[in-house]
């Protein structure tokens, strides 16, 4: 394509060109928290802070709240994450660690192929199929045994909290487990050759070699996973049975920030009553950075630790 | 390097070459957004009507409010609401407003051994329900109303839409207008603030919970009760007579209001006189500017909405919408005469 002096100029282009793309994040990252916050301003001058604290959400009287929005989105990723995370490292290191490679992939196809269902069909399989196990089964099960915690009392309605978190956590595992298994094939074989070769057993191996290797790339995919399970609109909309209240019981409804958004955006006619539901996008837009400087932070401190250890 | 560039301009210049006859023939497309109650019937109406004249007409289903705010911003010819503009409102923003169809709002519930029409409500044992104020199916006031059903003590749980609709607003319009103790706590609108109960996603997601949860309580549009054969509740209407949800228990409810002395048709059907009236009705409305810019567009809107008033009459009933009566037909086209104008001239005539 290119002849004598036009390799520096071929060079200059792709740089420029890979770089403009780059820059087209920020500058669209940027240009949405400008309307978003321009667009909440209303909420937040008429509220203050108080629309973080506050629990009322009542469209008829104008008075609106973050809070139970902001609970049902913590509490159903943390079910998700509590129940993905740990099974999803377990799905990835039987499949590198353990699995016959024929196994591995079969399995492994499987897991992209879930990973590439659109959401939709998880929220209707979640309200039509998997809510009736959970009424008839899981919930009394639940209630017989644990019932004496606040967490899962009441009516087994089928639909909520619980149920919400479960297929969140079904729609996080594809991801995270294809991802973790990704890290754990990129460990060189080398290493994890060294550990059985001092005597080390495969869990051995793989807690202290594969895993420690790889964490920094096994943190990303839990960040993978926790960004489709804050963010899931539909599925959870399906499910969690969309009440702004804050209750103890997981059996009971309640709603997430996008839940909330795609439900009322719609018809919400009132400026301020608009206004607030961008303030909640706000929030979850904080809530996904406070994740991730967390994590950051987190990271940067595991190195370190380690630095001064060797 | 050569060839791909001319390849590209080519490109370029049919993209440009469709786009401008997307415009061109734009000119005579009326377009329309807004409730989405009325839009599958809209949409039946407006293939029909292409068919038959030629005349092409969209409308986009985004809910009452964008459609209020889209006629308001002049980027559509009509807008659809189903909850009715004040005649303030109308004319502070120049607009007018007619009703185009109408349909029914009907409790369903889910009681082991109650089947459709078998359960028997008041309004105010409706409102008492929904207000958590009666908690078990066994309550006295539910009791007495229907001597001959063994009703269950477990509590009752209420199902309500979580979308703003327009459904709910007929439905909360109703209960307010029944009940003081509704109207003083909770209110009218496309959502409010629910004492209790869980919210689900338009009418599939209502009847799916409803459906799942025992001894729940929703509502739905009557055309989905039908479809999907749930069991309805059979209301006593402001005559004190018991009557059962129909197009023509509808009708009656459009026929009985008081459409004259209502002005801007600005009416909420709900709670309407007569023996076969059911109780609660709303009616979908159009808005559309009263000073047209175009003789041409206005006449082409108009004649829509004329055709579908004569003739749509068969197509709405076969998706389970009610047409508008003639009577309440001939007073929305005279409002035409007066009130829709281009270049301070009547448009329709």
């Amino acid at each position: 394509m290119t002849s004598g002096g036009g390799k520096h100029r071929a060079d200059w282009t792709f740089r420029a060109l890979t770089a403009l793309c780059a820059i087209l994040v920020i500058v669209l990252m940027g240009a949405i928290l400008a309307r978003l916050l321009g667009n909440s301003r209303l909420a937040f001058s008429e509220f203050g802070l108080g629309f973080l604290s506050s629990q009322e959400w009542n469209p008829g009287t104008s008075e609106f709240g973050a809070l139970s929005s902001v609970f049902g989105t913590v509490v159903s990723t943390a079910i998700a994450m509590l129940l993905a995370v740990p099974l999803s490292l377990v799905i990835a290191v039987f499949l590198v660690e353990v699995a016959h490679p024929a196994v591995a992939r079969i399995v492994g196809g499987a897991v992209e192929l879930l990973a590439a269902v659109p959401s939709i069909i998880y929220g209707m399989w979640g309200l039509f199929v998997f809510a009736t196990i959970m009424q008839r089964t899981v919930q009394p099960a639940l209630a017989s045994s644990l019932g004496f915690l606040p967490l899962f009392q009441g009516p087994p309605m089928g639909i909520g909290m619980l149920t919400a978190g479960i297929v969140l956590a079904i729609m996080v595992l594809p991801f995270t487990t294809a991802v973790t298994r990704d890290v754990l094939l990129m460990v060189p074989p080398v290493l994890r050759e060294s550990a059985h070769g001092v005597g080390a057993t495969m869990w051995e191996a793989t807690r202290s070699v594969s895993l420690r290797y790889g964490r920094h790339g096994i943190i990303g995919a839990v960040f993978l996973g926790f960004g489709r399970a804050v963010g899931e609109t539909m599925a959870v909309t399906f499910v969690i049975g969309n009440s702004h209240r804050i209750s103890a019981s997981l059996f009971e409804a309640g709603n997430t920030i996008a839940s909330s958004l795609a439900n009322e955006f719609n018809e919400a006619s009132e400026p301020l009553y608009q206004s607030s539901l961008v303030g909640l996008a706000v929030v979850l837009f904080g809530i996904t950075l406070l994740f991730q400087i967390v994590a950051h932070v987190w990271l940067a401190r595991l190195g370190r630790a380690e630095g001064r250890r060797s | 390097m050569k060839v791909r560039s001319v390849s590209i301009a080519v490109a370029l210049s049919l993209v440009i070459i469709s786009v401008l006859s997307v415009a061109a023939s734009a000119a005579v497309t009326i377009n329309g957004a807004g409730a989405t109650f009325p839009e599958p019937i809209y949409a039946v109406w407006m293939y029909k009507y292409h068919e038959l004249k030629g005349q092409k007409v969209n409308y986009q289903g985004i809910g009452s409010s964008g459609g209020i705010n889209q006629i308001k911003a002049g980027t559509v010819d009509f807008g659809g609401s189903d909850a009715p503009l004040t005649p303030i409102e109308l004319s502070e923003s120049r607009l007018v407003q007619f009703p185009m169809v109408v349909g029914g709002v009907v409790p369903i519930v889910n009681i082991k051994g109650v089947g459709p029409g078998q359960l028997r409500l008041t309004p105010a044992a409706l409102a008492g329900i929904f207000a958590g104020e009666i908690t078990e199916w066994d309550n006295d006031v539910i009791k007495k109303l229907n001597p001959g059903l063994t009703l269950p003590s477990d509590p009752i749980t209420t199902v309500h839409r979580a979308d703003g609709s327009g459904t709910t607003w007929i439905f909360t319009s109703y209960l307010d207008k029944v009940s003081p103790s509704w109207h003083q706590k909770i209110g009218v609108g496309k959502t409010v603030a629910w004492p209790g109960g869980v919210g689900a996603k338009g009418n599939p997601g209502v009847a799916a919970y409803v459906q799942r949860v025992d001894c729940s309580v929703g509502y739905v549009e009557y055309a989905y009760a039908v479809q999907s054969k749930l069991t309805w509740v059979t209301m006593q209407n402001r005559a004190g007579k018991f009557v059962a949800p129909s197009s023509g228990s509808f009708q009656a409810a459009a026929q009985n209001a008081d459409w004259k002395n209502a002005p801007g048709f600005s009416l909420v059907l709900v709670d309407q006189p007569g023996d076969g009236t059911w109780p609660i009705v709303g009616a979908s409305f159009v808005l559309i500017r009263k000073e047209q810019a175009s003789a041409e567009t206005a006449k082409a809107l108009l004649g829509f909405f004329d055709w579908c008033y004569r003739f749509g009459g068969a197509m709405a009933a076969q998706k389970d919408y009610v047409p508008l009566p003639m009577s309440v037909v001939e007073m929305v086209e005279a409002m035409w005469k007066t009130s829709v104008t281009a270049g301070g001239r009547p448009v329709w005539k």
